[in-house]
């Protein structure tokens, strides 16, 4: 069977979709995950404080693809059959929750304690000066690398590859076994990451430059 | 019936993840030695907006931080035997690991370089310090000093995501736990003890890190 140059990509923008829906999933579930994570990671608990930093400092401090293949396996030993898809959500999202966490731990600290100190004067509860002083300042820093890291969580979506889930890499893979034309279809690949990638790094860029400009 | 863990059919390889474990490491070691020194000419060029060079840099560091490792590695080891280029499961693990930091590590180093003021040139200028003298004492090391922590983790990073060269069987650390939970079927034990072994290698090298930086950059012995 022959391939026309259409025919690779078209394969391949198939592929480019489960790797923008699992980018998506990642990073709506990592987010609300990681927010949990930076409560537990700032709260006054010091055992919660603990456990959230030993999280953290685990999806930091290995590689991503053995947090696929721990998943993947893991949930096998509990008789459940897991799909790659399945897998490949669950870990990028623990992967993103950990690094989500740590970025936005570090704009929270960056408030200062007056703000801390004058909200809890006026009574209000912890929650309550997470809720109406510190998050809604800490969220204005927080968008620019927030954004940036969404560039991360793209890419890492490439490595599920390696379980079988079948995103723009695997696509890529599989196209170039049948094609015999790697070059062209790992150029290709790059290609389409670097499509879904670049704007997000722009706009990064620019909602940096924007914050610590003149207002 | 509940799972019953047994490590002992891996802790009877513990030979094989010890030697994967070095490969990472060597490759570690050789991909920061030579990532680090395309960051330091990248970070030159951009900063001083050497032309045309100054805008390859630019494209390269752009390419290379958009588009993912595992696809670079691809690339670089399916992909170039097309142009005449064939190179080894090692070697394309290194050439995608340099590439991967030289272009990170531009970035970083840039950032340190234009964090430098003008008056130190000029300072060291009137201090009738050479050209080179100056480049290295005055912009090179307090910029590295600069951004150290931010190159440090970056570093961390390149190795971890090194795991992907299995994908080429190049013989590193992953590789080795593929092939031996491969034998024994004892996926989760294996890939337990390996992921244990990276999150070691990856607080040892932070540490070895920071312990080089202050060493070497901020002059404290």
């Amino acid at each position: 069977m022959d391939f026309t140059l259409w025919d690779i990509v078209r394969n391949l923008l198939t592929g480019l979709q489960w790797t923008l829906l699992l980018s998506l999933v990642a990073f709506v579930c990592g987010g609300v995950a990681g927010l949990l994570l930076l409560l537990a990671r700032i709260s006054e608990n010091p055992y919660l404080r603990g456990l959230a930093r030993g999280y953290i400092e685990l999806f930091q401090g290995t590689p991503l693809l053995m947090q696929l293949f721990m998943v993947f396996f893991g949930i096998a030993l509990f008789g459940i059959d897991v799909s790659a898809w399945m897998a490949a959500a669950i870990a990028l999202t623990l992967f993103t929750s950990a690094f989500l966490a740590e970025i936005w731990r570090g704009c929270v600290e960056s408030i200062g304690r007056g703000q801390w100190e004058a909200s809890g004067s006026l009574a209000l509860s912890r929650l309550e000066q997470l809720r109406y002083v510190i998050l809604p300042q800490a969220m204005r820093i927080a968008i620019a690398p927030t954004v940036g890291f969404s560039v991360q969580v793209v890419k890492g979506t490439a490595v599920t590859s390696i379980i079988g889930f079948t995103e723009l890499t695997k696509t890529g893979g599989m196209l170039a076994n049948a094609t015999f034309e790697p070059f062209l279809t790992y150029g290709l690949v790059a290609v389409g990451y670097f499509i879904l990638c670049y704007p997000l790094s722009l706009s990064a860029r620019y909602l940096e430059r924007r914050l610590h400009g003149p207002a | 019936m509940a799972y019953q863990f047994d490590f002992a059919p891996v802790l009877a390889q513990a030979d094989l993840l010890l030697k994967g474990a070095l490969f990472t490491l060597q490759l570690t070691v050789v991909g920061t030695v030579l990532g680090l020194a395309i960051g330091v000419l990248g970070a030159v060029v951009r900063a001083w907006r050497l032309q045309p060079f100054s805008a390859v840099f630019g494209v390269y560091v752009e390419l290379i931080r958009n588009t993912p490792f595992l696809v670079q590695l691809f690339f670089i080891f399916f992909g170039l035997p097309a142009l005449g280029v064939r190179l080894s499961e090692w070697e394309a693990a290194v050439l995608a690991m340099v590439i991967n930091l030289g272009a990170y590590s531009t970035e970083i180093i840039r950032a340190g370089i234009m964090a430098i003021p003008k008056g130190q040139l000029e300072a060291a200028a009137a201090l009738a310090m050479s050209r080179f003298e100056a480049f290295r004492h005055v912009i090179l090391q307090p910029a590295l000093a600069k951004v150290w922590p931010a190159l440090s983790s970056q570093i961390v990073i390149v190795m971890l995501g090194s795991a992907v060269c299995s994908q080429i069987a190049t013989e590193e650390l992953s590789f080795a736990a593929n092939f031996i939970q491969s034998r024994n079927f004892r996926a989760f034990e294996t890939y337990l003890l390996t992921t244990l072994l990276y999150l070691l290698m990856a607080i040892g090298v932070r540490q070895l890190l920071a312990w080089l930086g202050q060493r070497w950059l901020m002059g404290r012995r």
